[in-house]
C-alpha cells in the first residue's frame, strides 16, 4: 500500500467521509451533470448511513440525485433539471416524489443555478442575470414561507430591479440569491499525492459548487504522483487547501460516465429506470445494489469484470466507442 | 421518391433553417440530429456546442445526453456551464438554440416543467435545464414538437422558456435584449411567427400532409394562408443523416 504523507489527514474511507461531513438536514451540492461524473459512491454511502432530510442544490442532475430521492434521504431540492439523457427523460423517482408531494421543490435554470454557486464562491450575497423574466420560474414559488426561514435558504426566490448604473432607461436585471452549501461532492479523475485535484473533460459547475461550499468531499479514480500533477498545472482544477476529504474510489461515478476512464453503463441505467418505475422493484434495486453491499468494491463485483470491461473508455478518446447504448 | 421517416424529415427541415457561421446550442434527441445535419450539409461553418461546455466536438458518435463524454472529444475546448452561457448570450455571436418541450403556445412559449398545478403536478417533467436561458439569451430558438392538441395548447400549464410571451413587443418590455422563437419544427410541418403580432403561423407542410391535418392537431387558431409544401429530403441529405450522423440509429430509431 503506498502512503501519502501530505494528504494523510484528508485521505479516508467513504464511510468516514460521509460520517464526518454529512448530517441529517445538510445542504449538499451534487457534482457532475445527468449521466456524467455523478458522485455515486458517496450517494450510495449516504443512503447506507440512512441520512435524512437532505437539501439538494444542483443544476442538471441525474442518477445520484434520483437514488438519493428514491431512498428517502432528501427533503427538499433546488434544481434546474432532473433527467438521465436518453435513459430517463425525467428522473423516475424524482418524478414520483414530486407528483406525490414527498419533497419540496424549487425550480431554477442551469444558468441561474451556476450563477448562484458562482456568487457563493465569490462570497457575494446575490448576482444579477438576464434570464427568466416573466416566466413561471420567477412567478411560481415552490418553497413555503416556513421553508424560506430555514438555514441556508434564501428568503425570496428572485428579486427584479432596474440596473442602477443605467441612465434611467429601465433596463431590468434579475437578482439571484447566492448558494453556500454545507458540502460539495465532486468526483474527479485525479488527485495528486499533494492533494491537488484534476477534473478531465467538462467541469460543468463543479468548480463554482466546490468553491461555494463549507466542505468539499472529492472521490477520485486515481491518486497520482506530485511530479505528474505539478508538471502541467494549467490542467488542474482545485488546490489542496480547498479539499476536506479525499477518497480513492475507482468507478466511483458508475453507472454514470467518467471521461477517459469509463462510459456510462447503458445496461445498468436501463435496468435502473425499469426497476425505479415501481415501488416494489425499486426497493429490490436498493436492497440489492445499495443496502446489500458493504463497499463500492462489492458493488463493482456485482457488475462483474465483463460488465466493467464493456464500458471501459478508450483512454485516448475518452469514451467506449461502439458501446451498445440502446 | 425516396422513403423517409417523420424524424428524418424533422431533422432535415430544421437543418435547412441554419445559416453558415451560426453558433448552434444543441439539446438532446432530434435537436442534436438537426444541429449535426445542419453542420454537415447546409452550414459547414456553423459550430455546434453544448450547454455543458463542450465546444465544437467531432461528434464521431452521437451523444445520448449533453453531458455525454462524446461532447468532450475533438472539441476546440472543454469548459463549463458559466462559460457556455456566456457564449449563448454573447452579443457578437448569432446563436441558435434547438429546444424540445412538452407544451407550446401560439407565441412559442415553452413548458418543460409540469402538467397540472406546479405545487402538486399531475405529471412532472425534468425542468428548464438550460432551456429558459437559451430562450432568454440566444439570438433565436428553433423548437421541436410533435403535433397534438395536448402539446399545442391555448395556455401552458407552466411557462418555463420565454418565447414571444404575449406577442407584440411584450418580450422586449419584459426585459429581454434580443432573441425569441424563429420556428417550430413538427412531425408534419414547420411554423414561424408573424412579424409584428408574433403569432404562430403555418409556414410549411411536409409532402403528403395537408394543412387540415396540421390544424386538427393544434388547440389554438393558426393562420395557414401562407403555407407552402416543403421540398422532400434529397438523397444527399438522407444519406448524410443515415450514414454519417446516426448510423447506429440511436435517435432515428
Amino acid at each position: 500500500m503506498p502512503t501519502y504523507p501530505e494528504i494523510q489527514d484528508k485521505l479516508m474511507s467513504l464511510s468516514e467521509a460521509v460520517k464526518r461531513f454529512i448530517k441529517d438536514g445538510s445542504q449538499i451540492a451534487l457534482g457532475g451533470f445527468t449521466v456524467n461524473r455523478n458522485p455515486m459512491a458517496v450517494a450510495y454511502e449516504i443512503v447506507r448511513q440512512r441520512i435524512k432530510d437532505l437539501h439538494i442544490v444542483c443544476h442538471s442532475q441525474g442518477q445520484s440525485f434520483d437514488v438519493l430521492i428514491g431512498a428517502g434521504s432528501v427533503r427538499r431540492v433546488e434544481l434546474a433539471y432532473g433527467a438521465n439523457g436518453k435513459f430517463a427523460s425525467t428522473c423516475v423517482r424524482f418524478r414520483k416524489a414530486v407528483e406525490h408531494g414527498e419533497i419540496e421543490v424549487e425550480d431554477y435554470s442551469n444558468n441561474q443555478m451556476s450563477l448562484r454557486f458562482l456568487a457563493g464562491a465569490l462570497s457575494i450575497p446575490f448576482i444579477p442575470s438576464r434570464s427568466g423574466f416573466a416566466t413561471d420560474l420567477v412567478n411560481k414559488e415552490g418553497f413555503s414561507v416556513e421553508t424560506r426561514r430555514q438555514r441556508r435558504t434564501a428568503r425570496k426566490k428572485y428579486a427584479e430591479m432596474e440596473n442602477p448604473f443605467s441612465d434611467g432607461n429601465g433596463e431590468k436585471v434579475m437578482l439571484l440569491p447566492a448558494l453556500q452549501p454545507d458540502v460539495a461532492l465532486v468526483h474527479a479523475q485525479y488527485v495528486g499525492e499533494d492533494g491537488t485535484v484534476r477534473i478531465k473533460g467538462l467541469t460543468f459547475a463543479d468548480v463554482e459548487q466546490a468553491k461555494a461550499a463549507d466542505a468539499v468531499i472529492v472521490t477520485c479514480e486515481e491518486i497520482v504522483p506530485r511530479s505528474f500533477i505539478r508538471l502541467d498545472p494549467d490542467q488542474n482544477t482545485f488546490p489542496p487547501f480547498l479539499i476536506d476529504a479525499i477518497v480513492r474510489v475507482p468507478y466511483g461515478a458508475h453507472p454514470t460516465a467518467c471521461r477517459l476512464f469509463y462510459d456510462y453503463d447503458a445496461k445498468h441505467l436501463n435496468m435502473y429506470r425499469d426497476m425505479a418505475k415501481d415501488d416494489a422493484t425499486f426497493k429490490q434495486y436498493l436492497d440489492e445494489w445499495v443496502y446489500g453491499v458493504s463497499s463500492h468494491e462489492e458493488y463493482l463485483d456485482m457488475i462483474g469484470g465483463a460488465g466493467l470491461m464493456t464500458i471501459k473508455a478508450n483512454p485516448v478518446i475518452g469514451y467506449a466507442p461502439g458501446l451498445d447504448r440502446r | 421518391m425516396a422513403q423517409y421517416s417523420e424524424r428524418e424529415m424533422m431533422a432535415i427541415a430544421a437543418g435547412r433553417l441554419i445559416s453558415n457561421g451560426d453558433i448552434l446550442f444543441a439539446g438532446t434527441g432530434v435537436s442534436m440530429l438537426a444541429a449535426t445535419v445542419a453542420k454537415r450539409i447546409h452550414a459547414p461553418k456553423a459550430v455546434v456546442f453544448f450547454e455543458t461546455g463542450g465546444i465544437d466536438p467531432s461528434l464521431d458518435e452521437l451523444p445520448m445526453a449533453v453531458s455525454d463524454s462524446r461532447v468532450m472529444d475533438g472539441t476546440s475546448m472543454n469548459s463549463g456551464l458559466v462559460d457556455s452561457f456566456s457564449i449563448v448570450g454573447h452579443r457578437r455571436l448569432h446563436t441558435i438554440a434547438f429546444l424540445g418541450a412538452a407544451q407550446i403556445d401560439r407565441y412559442g412559449n415553452l413548458n418543460s416543467t409540469c402538467i397540472g398545478d406546479y405545487a402538486r403536478p399531475k405529471v412532472r417533467f425534468p425542468g428548464s435545464g438550460g432551456a429558459c436561458d437559451a430562450g432568454s439569451l440566444a439570438s433565436g430558438v428553433i423548437a421541436f414538437m410533435q403535433l397534438g392538441k395536448k402539446r399545442f395548447v391555448k395556455k401552458l400549464d407552466y411557462l418555463t422558456t420565454p418565447g414571444w410571451l404575449q406577442g407584440g413587443d411584450s418580450r422586449k418590455k419584459a426585459g429581454y435584449a434580443r432573441g425569441g422563437p424563429l420556428a417550430v419544427v413538427t412531425n408534419k410541418g414547420v411554423m414561424k411567427f408573424e412579424e409584428t403580432s408574433k403569432e404562430m403561423y403555418l409556414a410549411e407542410f411536409y409532402p403528403g400532409v395537408t394543412t387540415a391535418d396540421i390544424v386538427a392537431e393544434i388547440d389554438f387558431e393558426i393562420d395557414t394562408s401562407r403555407a407552402i409544401e416543403s421540398a422532400p429530403p434529397t438523397e444527399h441529405e438522407l444519406r448524410t443523416l443515415r450514414e454519417e450522423v446516426d448510423p447506429q440509429r440511436l435517435i432515428l430509431g
